[in-house]
């Protein structure tokens, strides 16, 4: 038996028919081609498919696309707007926030999740808002000066994350 | 403008950070079907029976197929691509590795069979209705207890477990002669534990068949998509190279682990001719942990001897090295020419001796990860640095300044011949520990630590003064080596008729940065925008040929081919400028993007010689048109990075637990074109090397299950469990490459882990000098060292 | 990692969910955050037939005080608690224990009352529960009723919740002024969860320990009070060496789990070293 969910994904709104068992990320992935969230691991341990639903950051390799009928879902590919890239996204590149890009999504997306709740964090507070994801490339050095470039920017131009 | 020595941003960022990168996993083909591999579960056992008919019966299940299949296909195993000798000259075991086991299962996760449906949900499914009998079998997973008489064997054909043994450096009875004079010995038992790569990528691959063109397409998670082709097509499947596209799209990482050929490469692109359609199988995380190869796994045995003074007089190292079940690509080059060849270290080391045994054990296969074979060496010889420095009562610095080989420049100075067979090219060793005790501000860390024992406060400082060899050359050395293949690389510099220019190189990026350091290159060189060059690689149909990209190589040998091809472009474009502006090549001077004719204002840019070269209508006699070249780059000699690296620490007296304070390294990797890209590569090595030390492990136990199978039991770094890095740099070019870089892809994995190690042993000195640390430093493991339980 | 297909069906209200779950032949599962059921699906550890979600019923979301207890509905999630002021001014180990589980990600969608039912040995709510002498409404069709935490954790695994009986709320009474609370946790480096987690609870007055409630997570095959040590501070002075002496008594008679990251002897110190840091952090 499939499930019909509604979600709004990236300020679009798909209706779909799916499996019960649906893990979201394939779902993004697999049905509507959203292949910026990644999978790394089976335990809900690495984050590279972390996404925003209703502005939290979950992930959503342990998410089924059945919870979030009627959500509003923000991944990756959501975050630039324009042709521009996000305060975060360009923290990233600024920073030099990422070599290989598999966990970069996950990435910025807990990361947006931290400046929502928390527009100044210092070093340990980064450090600890990403203990759910993994990065294998940066040694996290460059992940924590990306967050704090965007969090400067954001307060710059005053900008929400959202 | 100059770009090489910039921290110019990366070109490939914008792509990642919008969620638009395009990894194997990403790509969906018309009619792709997805494949599911039923597993061993069991270290050793026969299989008995396979029933796959329920699971064929299962609806949307397309084929299934077993050992008994590729046997009867006459397919090959996957090869190893190095060959090591025996001591008496014999050929090392090489049992085969086939794709599917028919008989008899040697690791948990040994492929049985492989399931192809319509979707990846109904492969996994139909996996729990196939039936396998088997007969559980005794196994053996340590490399030590596995040479025993009487244990279980791997492979019938190999007695004892043994695929080969080596010996490198003195002659034996010299270095026993030597130690036995010493003043004093120290000696470790060391264990340098398996390591799971983990690439957070799983790796993926797919295979396409065409039978309109008779021709097949590979994507795959590969650091060297063209050695997978040459290794599958020629010893594993035999079908002719021209007949198979190799495509490593944006890859996830690597860091050794998808340097190798897998089985299921092969399988997805054999399977899809069988069943006309393509087929995707992707890794989840629990295959991983049980089959990309994993690193190091050595057990060793070291003994240094000093004289009165503390010199070092004699180096003896033995070890064990477990291979896994089969031998894996490269796996019989790590523990020895990788690994013997560089325990000279930075030392002036006299009589140096190394034995090495590798061994089956029914686990799965061992092969190079980050630094491959070179960490295991430094780590023996920083190990015993640190702890000869304490039991000798001197100063771990002044131990490593008293021992120092001294600075030569390879130029003016010859390089420094080793004792164990490499010829260092250019080396200063003494300028790296200097800078990172100021930077750790020596004198006063003691004073704190000494403060902080009065109120049972464990900190502690380890050093780390290590060398790696690079850009493993040249071929023919690495040939007489056992190399099966060369150890070169391919470049094509292909002008464009206006100017703009692609580059074809095959090395391969998977979090490198080639796309904007190698562009640095060629636009400094040629004299235009960065904007102007296109790097490609990653596809054998594009890119001519190529090694790919491990040991540190892509900058030192991938893009010394570069230069080779731009300066053939350079030569030509050189002629037809000389002709265009009707003066004598050798009057002209290349500057800017333009040739000029000394002392005048003539001169003409690259983009109309390039127009020129393709529309040569006013063109030198006898000249072909175009601008375009290839080149092969075949090094004389490896690169020597070296560095120090140093870790304080503080240990938790009630827990054990080990706290990594500050770490700060100093590294010399030779001339650097992108700063920031170096540094991303230090720090990414740190972390690694750093994880070796306090986190991570594989464990087996003795049914050989994996303990570590997951990453709820695999411990690795995240971003709480270390601190900001401090790191500096000094510069001593490669005398013998075109932009005197050495490679930095590995240095932070090979410096940083004895750096830590040896800042626990220094911080827990007030329970004595404690030899017996096992990595990972896990609290536990600290609080038994600390009290002996 | 694909989970074996199941039925899903969303409850609107709790009567809803109880109606589903009274189904005939259907194994079905309650569905709250998911954060430690569908791992378990994924790795094929559970199949059940169906998985009723309960997670936005929103009767059951909630944190706020009912006479002399604050009442938290089941399925708030460790974020809801970890940034409860109500909590943080009455009972501070909760919102401190909420905030050392798993990782932001999880306390975002992870729920008390998904975590309890589950009953990990190694999870942080139930010595925190424990230790807050709290209780869990259960609901099904005949009724609800109410269980102190004592009664509703059974073992490895295991609760008292029957078929047919959802969580719905679980009561933490307020303690009296003068208490104090912590929860001190020792992480397993891959997974996070606790080798040794303590929750302690002491009122001090006049510089005399009483009110005194101890409980583990991590050390046994499932959490339990530890009432010797308990019994040795009760009544005495709130001083370090009593402290040391109280901790000394920690996982005593209980039979100590072992791993590679912890043995039996290891794990045992570790209890003291985390009894001793508690009871130092609330009466030291």
């Amino acid at each position: 038996m499939s499930v019909k969910i509604s979600v709004s994904i990236n300020g679009k709104n798909y209706t779909s028919e799916v499996e019960p068992r649906q893990l979201l990320v394939y779902h993004l992935r697999e049905a509507l081609g959203l292949t910026g969230s990644h999978v790394g691991c089976d335990t809900s341990s690495c984050g590279a498919c972390t996404v925003l639903v209703d502005g939290l950051a979950v992930k959503s390799c342990t998410t089924l696309a059945a919870q979030v009928d009627g959500c509003k879902v923000t991944t990756v590919e959501g975050l630039a707007k324009n042709g521009s890239l996000h305060p975060i996204q360009e923290g990233f590149k600024e920073e030099h926030g990422l070599q290989c890009g598999f966990c970069t999504p996950g990435m910025i997306m807990a990361a947006a999740d931290l400046l929502q709740n928390n527009p100044n964090p210092s070093e340990t507070e980064i450090r600890h808002a990403l203990e759910g994801n993994f990065c294998r490339c940066t040694g996290y050095h460059n992940i924590v000066r990306s967050i704090q470039w965007a969090a400067n920017k954001l307060k710059e131009t005053n900008a929400a994350v959202l | 403008m100059t770009y090489i020595g910039q921290s110019v941003k990366r070109v490939e960022d914008k792509r990642f950070t919008t969620g638009k990168g395009k990894y194997t996993d990403d790509i969906k083909l018309v009619g792709m079907t997805h494949a599911h591999i039923v597993r061993s579960p069991y270290a050793h056992a026969n299989i008995l029976s396979i029933d796959i008919d329920a699971a064929l019966a299962h609806p949307g299940v397309v084929a299934i197929f077993t050992g008994k299949d590729i046997a009867a296909a006459g397919i090959n195993g996957v090869p190893a691509g190095w060959q090591v000798n025996f001591k008496d000259g014999t050929t090392m075991k090489e049992p085969p590795h086939p794709l599917l086991v028919a008989d008899r299962v040697k690791h948990v996760g040994d492929g049985i069979a492989v399931i192809i449906a319509e979707d990846a949900a109904t492969a996994r499914d139909a996996a729990d209705l196939i039936e396998i009998d088997y007969e559980v079998l005794p196994c053996v997973t340590n490399p030590a207890e596995a040479v025993k008489a009487g244990a279980p064997l791997v492979h019938n054909d190999a007695p004892n477990n043994i695929c080969f043994d080596w010996e490198l450096g003195n002659p034996k009875a010299e270095v026993d002669a030597a130690i036995a004079a010493s003043h004093h010995v120290t000696r470790l038992d060391l264990v340098n534990q398996r390591m799971a790569p983990n690439a957070i990528e799983p790796r993926s691959a797919i295979g396409h068949y065409d039978d309109s063109k008779d021709k097949f397409t590979l994507y795959t998670t590969s650091q060297n998509p063209h050695l997978t082709r040459l290794l599958m097509c020629a010893f594993v499947l035999g079908i002719p190279e021209h007949k198979v596209q190799v495509i490593a799209p944006d890859v996830g990482g690597g860091f050794g682990s998808k340097i190798f050929h897998y089985i299921e490469e092969a399988l997805v692109i054999w399977a899809s001719k069988q069943i006309g359609r393509p087929i995707k199988w992707t890794s989840t995380r629990s295959e991983a942990f049980l089959t990309d190869a994993h690193g190091r796994d050595h057990v060793t045995t070291a003994e240094m001897g000093f004289d009165k003074e503390g010199n070092v007089t004699a180096l003896r190292v033995s070890t064990f090295a477990n291979l896994g079940a089969y031998i894996s690509t490269f796996a019989p080059a790590v523990p020895t020419y990788l690994h013997g060849t560089l325990l000279q270290g930075l030392y002036t080391t006299p009589k140096i001796h190394v034995d090495v045994t590798a061994v089956f054990t029914h686990t799965n296969a061992v092969d190079a990860y980050r630094g491959a074979g070179r960490p295991e060496a430094t780590y023996l010889l920083e190990r015993l640095m640190d702890t000869a420095a304490l039991e000798m009562g001197m100063d771990p610095a002044a131990l490593r300044f008293k021992n120092f080989i001294p600075a030569f420049d390879g130029i003016t100075q010859p390089g420094y011949q080793t004792q164990v067979a490499l010829q260092y090219d250019s080396g200063n060793y003494e300028p790296v520990l200097e800078r990172a005790l100021e930077m750790v501000d020596y004198e006063n860390f003691r004073k704190q630590q000494a403060e902080g024992r009065k109120n049972g406060k464990l900190l502690g400082i380890g050093f780390s003064t290590y060398i790696e060899a690079c850009g493993i050359a040249p071929s023919a050395v690495v040939g007489a080596l056992g190399a099966r293949a060369g150890l070169y690389e391919s470049a094509q510099v292909r002008v464009q008729p206006t100017g703009k220019v692609s580059v074809f190189t095959g090395s391969h990026s998977h979090g490198q940065g080639h796309e904007t350091t190698f562009a640095q290159v060629v636009a400094d060189r040629l004299g235009i925008a960065m904007e102007d060059i296109d790097i490609v690689h990653g596809d054998s149909d594009s890119v001519a040929f190529g090694m790919g990209t491990y040991g540190s190589r892509s900058l030192a040998v991938g893009g010394s081919a570069i230069v080779k091809s731009i300066d053939k472009v350079l030569e030509k474009g050189a002629k037809i400028a000389a002709h265009k502006l009707e003066a004598a090549e050798e009057d002209l001077e290349y500057a800017g993007g333009r040739w000029t004719v000394k002392g005048t204002d003539k001169s003409i840019g690259f983009g109309d010689v390039a127009l020129t070269a393709y529309v040569p209508h006013d063109y030198p006699a006898g000249l072909e048109p175009g601008l375009d070249f290839s080149s092969f780059y075949d090094p004389t000699n490896f690169t020597y990075p070296f560095g120090c690296h140093i870790a304080i620490v503080e240990v938790d007296a009630d827990t054990g637990k080990v706290t990594l304070k500050r770490f700060i390294a100093v590294d010399d990797v030779g001339n650097v074109i992108n700063p920031m890209i170096v540094d991303g590569q230090i720090h990414g090595g740190l972390a690694q090397g750093i994880g070796q030390a306090m986190l991570e492990g594989v464990a087996y136990d003795s049914e050989g299950q994996l303990m570590t199978g997951s990453f709820m039991d695999y411990a690795m770094p995240r971003a709480d469990d270390l601190p900001s890095f401090e790191i500096d740099r000094k510069v001593t070019p490669c005398p013998h490459n075109p932009l005197g870089v050495k490679g930095a892809g590995e240095a932070g994995c090979i410096g940083s882990t004895p750096a830590v190690v040896n800042a626990v042993m220094d911080a827990l000195t007030p329970f004595g000098i404690i030899k017996n640390l096992e990595m990972p430093m896990t609290s536990q493991r600290v609080w038994r060292a600390m009290h002996q339980k | 990692m694909i989970p074996a297909n199941f039925e899903y069906y969303r409850a609107g209200s709790v009567d809803e969910a109880l109606s589903l779950l009274a189904q005939p032949d259907v194994y079905a599962k309650i569905l709250s955050g998911g954060h430690s059921l569908i791992p378990a699906l994924k790795l094929r550890l559970n199949q059940p037939g169906a998985l009723i979600d309960i997670g936005r019923i929103p009767e059951l979301r909630y944190i706020r005080q009912e006479g002399n207890s604050i009442a938290i509905g089941s399925t708030s999630t460790h974020k809801d608690i970890a940034n409860s002021a109500l909590l943080a001014q009455h009972i501070a180990m909760l919102p401190e224990a909420a905030g050392l589980i798993g990782d932001p990600q999880v306390r975002n969608v992870g729920t008390i009352g998904g975590s309890i039912a589950h009953a990990d040995p190694a999870a942080d709510w139930p010595g925190v529960l424990l230790a807050a002498d709290a209780e869990i409404v259960l609901r099904s069709q005949a009724g609800s009723r109410t269980l102190a935490a004592q009664d509703f954790f059974l073992g490895f695994y295991t609760t008292a919740l029957q078929e047919g009986e959802i969580v719905t709320e679980i009561r933490v009474p307020i303690p009296a002024a003068g208490t104090k609370s912590t929860y001190q946790k020792f992480m397993q480096p891959a997974s996070r969860f606790a080798i040794v987690g303590c929750a302690a609870v002491v009122q001090v007055s006049d510089g005399t320990c009483s009110n005194v409630r101890v409980a583990f997570n991590g050390v046994a095959d499932a959490c339990f009070r530890d009432v010797n040590v308990e019994n040795a501070l009760i009544g005495k002075a709130a001083t370090a060496e009593n402290i040391a002496a109280a901790a000394a008594q920690a996982a005593q008679g209980v039979s100590i789990l072992s791993d590679h990251y912890a043995e039996g002897d290891y794990r045992k110190h570790l209890a003291e070293v985390y009894a001793k840091r508690a009871l130092t952090a609330v009466a030291g």
